[in-house]
């Protein structure tokens, strides 16, 4: 620790702190422009200068003077004050001061401190400006606006562009005066680099990067700042939606370095994505079909035909006759009351949600292993990884903020091993890059863990101390010799024997994957086998070292955290286990149905049977995520009762005989579970649009009018209950995760929360090794479909695309589906970059945009699924893992051939 | 802004692989070296080469823009096969540079910055060719001319036109001499 003061307070201090980080982290605020706390200082803008010592000697810079034992700082005085004031006249002379029509006015860095310093934009007269703007890289982009005349060049936008973000969209363009912000030879920002993450706006301290879409929406004064979690992916990013209250509307979204997980970072979703709140395609009202078509009903009317449907096949066909499916974009507390609903209104235990579509096997997997589904390390121990080990995970595309801490790991120094079929960011970044072909995961582990066994690498210690069954895991990767699996995956030797020591003496190393492991017929497999190999090294259960799923939809964790699962209730509490059985039966008053449920996929198959007949779906649109589209859309015509809860008419819901009208997460209360345990509060930020409701009123309308009365005053009461029941959450409350939230399990009301999972011991006591062969993909290529078709997501869209798609700026840079295919493939078969190709496989065709390139192997075909007009789950195929009934969307056998000219 | 599309999609881009081999391993230090060595042998620094540029050493390409655009030496537009550099110094203010220039801005019909329209020569003027000795100085390429009369600058200029029909000249190459 260093001592030293500031204006005469006593202050301590990390060495190697700067005067500005010290002073700041003591809440004393000194005056600057380009400084900001994620960035290297560059010490531009001259305006941080402080007195250290007499006060006649020359000022220094706090942000880049690193602090002293014993000095004396002083941030404010006569002399300052007036050096001050001389850099902002001389900013001042060269900025178009215009804050009466300017979104940045009562947010202007540059504003307040010319107000503080009394500094005057004439002092040395005014550069004459340009009206309209001049034109440049953001004239023709519909995200982000520059205003050079606005900018005071303090560079922080350039620096976040590069040092935090990676992206290097931004530069300086020339120097002294002519400097300004441009791309590369002045790109359209949405042809450039740029990932469109709106750091560039979050840092600039002026007026000149704003967002297009916010332009005339409200000034800071006429905005309220509502703190809430984003509704993209499993993050959890917390951020501030700007809500003008006169308009209804959010301005525009804002987060701060602290805030959350997120450190004041946001993806390109979590910044833009909101279009869809304010859309003019939000259902509105309830409807009910009459004659094939929808006419708008009153809410009681709609309760009471939706409860009736349901009512009517529970009576008469038992619980095998009804299903629920829950929704990863609701709430905890909904999530809560839909498996309760289905439960105890409902008599049945089918109940689930989308993690069979993407992370069930992580559930089913993990707890098998190691007695809890769930990331083990926290999303902040990452950037102290040494070993970053990915395999099937794209984290700069889906989980960009966690790709965001990876960077930062990788800046500290952290070697990366990535195993992906394709080249993402991250594999191109790699020093490590293992290109296996599609279905090889457990080839390649078991290589490695045979490799890792024959040199000795594996911690003795760890495994005879905390693991059981290891002989059987010996004996089982015997016959996984390092040359088989290098025939067997396609990828050299001697980079599975480099992996795999790296891996085990990485110091910590950690595993991250996605859904690259899970959709596979054997994912649950895949996922006992990741934690076999971090077992086996020891590497788990420490901080910065563990396995770690990322996942999917914002609220996957909770609502399998909720019990939305046919086999658990809340906190993963076995329903088959008599004593939990009588735990919720007493608190809800009633016997828990003993039927086995099933899986979203058997609601499928089973409507199809037809002994499904009837079927609420929740904020899911299963006729675009789940495979084999025809198949889908033909079990669910055989129902005789759909209602879908809804805020789009979404595909499913076009099929439904009841649809009624919800409310987005900006529109109401709760709590979503981030993909690191973490149970953070959503709130209410705006009205939602004409007679549309908040699920968790809904459910409770629905559930009363079954016969199972359900009535709650509001979110928070619905989690007290939660809490409750559920040992793992029982020490969280609102009021405690009301700035902050609490990563689970945190059972009482002084546990601080569990950031890393298997400290000392497993969950289930010890952890589980299991034998686990390799398995080939349920179809693999032969000669009418030669091709290995994997689907994934991209950067700028989320699942089926029906909230990401309503924002013009992110159509602007991708609107369409594409396939991408090997530049060898298509010479060979005459298909052009940017032309149009014809996929097919035995489920179906499409006929989409070639990327044409080196991203996939040879022979492999990669497209995403976020396009409503081109469903590629009419291409895919509904063969399921084994033991969660989750379908093999990563690999089908498939055929492209040329269809058309390149791009005009 | 941009080039036109015409021009660019004409480029050979195979001695930038070239270029970038020649500097491995690639790193930011080495960006200046790799816009000399592209600039020498294009002339200029057209978007598509160095957009090659950067896919060939990994660096994004916005790197090499903010040097390229930093750096009086490199252009981003066509330039001419000669560079005409009229020393502006004090020592050549005083012994006549304003008439030297308004006589090359004359002959070529081009204002400073600018490029002929038969790219045989670009103008630019320097603040100090560091060669007061020889004032009023210009510099054309890699050769002085000093103690410049108006009219001895056009010559030199018309001379460089007239080399491609076998007129020679004299000048000084490389390091300045005193005239005697």
């Amino acid at each position: 620790m260093v001592r030293l003061t500031i204006d005469r307070r006593a202050i301590e201090a990390q060495p190697g702190q700067t005067i500005m980080q010290a002073a700041q982290d003591n809440g004393i605020q000194i005056p600057h422009l380009c400084h900001e706390p994620r960035l290297i200082p560059t010490g531009a803008c001259r305006l941080c200068q402080v007195h250290v010592g007499a006060l006649d000697r020359p000022p220094v810079l706090a942000c880049a003077t690193p602090v002293s034992e014993g000095i004396e700082v002083v941030t404010e005085s006569p002399e300052l004050a007036a050096r001050r004031k001389l850099i902002l006249e001389l900013l001042l002379s060269e900025h178009r001061v215009a804050c009466t029509t300017c979104d940045a006015d009562g947010e202007c860095v540059l504003q307040d401190l010319a107000y503080r310093y009394d500094a005057r934009e004439w002092t040395y007269g005014t550069f004459p400006h340009s009206e309209p703007v001049p034109l440049n890289y953001t004239s023709e982009n519909r995200a982000i606006e520059y205003d050079l005349e606005k900018c005071v060049r303090c560079g922080r936008c350039v620096r976040f562009c590069d040092e935090v973000q990676g992206a290097c969209a931004l530069t300086f363009d020339s120097r002294g005066i002519g400097a300004r912000i441009n791309t590369a030879y002045g790109r359209p920002l949405h042809q450039s680099d740029c990932e469109l993450c709106g750091g560039c706006v979050r840092v600039c301290p002026t007026g000149a990067m704003r967002e297009k879409a916010a332009r005339g929406l409200g000034r800071r004064k006429d905005l309220t700042r509502v703190r809430t979690t984003c509704t993209y992916c499993g993050v959890g990013c917390t951020m501030e939606l700007n809500v003008n209250p006169r308009l209804n509307r959010i301005a525009r979204v804002t987060t701060e370095p602290g805030m959350g997980s997120n450190d004041g970072n946001l993806c390109v979703k979590g910044h833009f994505a909101f279009d869809f709140v304010n859309s003019p395609e939000r259902l509105t009202k309830p409807l009910i079909r009459e004659n094939g078509s929808f006419r708008e009903a009153g809410w009681q009317e709609a309760i009471a035909r939706a409860s009736q449907g349901l009512a009517a096949a529970r009576d008469q066909y038992g619980p095998e006759g009804l299903a629920f499916l829950s929704s990863a974009r609701c709430t905890n507390e909904e999530n809560y009351l839909m498996q309760k609903l289905a439960r105890m209104a409902g008599k049945t235990n089918n109940v689930d949600q989308c993690a069979t579509t993407c992370h069930a096997p992580t559930v089913a997997g993990l707890a098998l292993s190691l007695g809890s589904g769930a990331m083990t390390n926290a999303i902040g121990e990452i950037k102290n990884v040494q070993t970053l080990f990915l395999i099937g995970a794209n984290p700069t595309e889906a989980h960009p903020i966690v790709g965001l801490e990876m960077k930062k790991a990788m800046r500290k120094g952290a070697r990366l091993i990535v195993c992906d079929p394709r080249d993402t960011w991250m594999a191109r970044h790699a020093q490590i890059h293992i290109k296996h072909r599609p279905g090889t995961d457990n080839m390649l582990v078991n290589a490695m863990m045979n490799h890792i066994l024959a040199a000795n690498l594996h911690d003795q210690a760890f495994v005879a101390e905390r693991c059981e069954r290891f002989d059987a895991l010996c004996e089982n990767v015997k016959d996984y010799t390092v040359a088989r699996a290098a025939e067997v995956c396609g990828v050299d030797a001697e980079l599975i024997r480099r992996a795999a020591e790296w891996y085990a003496k990485g110091a910590p190393s950690a595993i991250f994957y996605t859904l690259g492991i899970t959709e596979h017929t054997c994912g649950t497999e895949n996922v006992q086998n990741l934690a076999n190999l971090a077992m086996l090294c020891g590497q788990i259960g420490k901080e910065s070292s563990g396995i770690n799923p990322i996942r999917g939809q914002n609220n996957v964790q909770g609502a399998c955290d909720m019990g939305a699962i046919n086999t658990v209730l809340t906190g993963y509490q076995k329903v088959s286990d008599e004593a939990v059985r009588a735990k919720f039966a007493k608190a809800w008053g009633g016997a828990l149905p003993a039927n086995p449920g099933g899986r979203v996929t058997d609601f499928i198959e089973k409507a199809e049977a037809g002994e499904l007949k009837a079927f609420y779906v929740l904020g899911e649109d299963p006729v675009l995520s789940e495979p084999n589209q025809a198949k889908v859309i033909e079990s669910l015509k055989k129902l005789d009762f759909l209602v879908v809860q809804e805020i789009f008419m979404t595909e499913t819901a076009k099929l439904a005989d009841v649809i009624l009208p919800a409310t987005c997460f900006a529109e109401k209360d709760g709590t979503f579970t981030n993909t690191e345990r973490r149970v953070q509060r959503v709130r209410k930020a705006v009205e939602p649009p004409g007679e549309a409701r908040p699920d968790w009123r809904i459910l409770c309308d629905m559930s009363t009018a079954m016969g199972y009365p359900m009535n709650y005053v509001g979110a928070s009461e619905i989690f007290d209950e939660i809490a409750a029941l559920t040992p793992s959450f029982g020490g969280i409350s609102y009021e405690r995760i009301d700035k902050l939230g609490l990563q689970w399990p945190c059972p009482t009301r002084d546990h601080p929360g569990t950031g890393f999972l298997h400290k000392g011991r497993f969950t289930r006591g010890k952890g589980l090794m299991h034998a686990i062969r390799h398995r080939p993909p349920a179809e693999e290529p032969d000669a009418a479909y030669p091709f290995m078709l994997s689907t994934g997501r991209t950067l700028y869209h989320y699942n089926i695309g029906n909230m990401t798609r309503k924002t013009a700026s992110i159509a602007q840079k991708q609107n369409e589906n594409f396939v991408e295919l090997h530049r060898l493939d298509a010479e060979r078969l005459g298909i052009a970059d940017g032309g149009l190709a014809r996929v097919s496989t035995r489920r179906g065709s499409l006929v989409i945009r070639a990327h044409v390139g080196d991203k996939v192997r040879p022979g492999g075909l990669w497209m995403p699924f976020h396009f409503v007009e081109s469903v590629t789950n009419k291409l895919t195929n509904d063969a399921f893992d084994n033991i969660t009934r989750t379908a093999e969307y990563k690999c089908c056998a498939a055929r492209i051939e040329d269809a058309g000219a390149p791009r005009a | 802004m941009q080039n036109d599309s015409a021009v660019e999609s004409s480029f050979d881009l195979a001695p930038v692989a070239e270029i970038v081999a020649s500097h491995a391993p690639f790193s930011e230090g080495d960006i200046i070296g790799a816009l000399q060595d592209v600039q020498d042998r294009y002339g200029y620094l057209a978007r598509p080469v160095v957009d090659e540029l950067a896919r060939l050493s990994g660096l994004p390409v916005a790197k090499f823009y903010g040097v390229a655009t930093f750096y009086a030496q490199f252009h981003l537009k066509p330039h001419g096969k000669h560079t005409v550099r009229v020393c502006r110094g004090t020592a050549c203010h005083v012994r006549g540079s304003p008439k030297i220039m308004d006589a090359v801005v004359r002959r070529l019909g081009i204002e400073d910055g600018a490029t002929t329209p038969d790219r045989l020569f670009s103008l630019e003027t320097v603040a100090c060719l560091g060669t007061c000795f020889l004032s009023p100085v210009m510099l054309v390429d890699s050769r002085y001319f000093g103690n410049l009369t108006p009219d001895q600058a056009v010559k030199v200029l018309d001379n460089m036109g007239a080399k491609r029909a076998g007129q020679g000249t004299t000048h000084q190459e490389g390091t300045p001499t005193c005239p005697s």
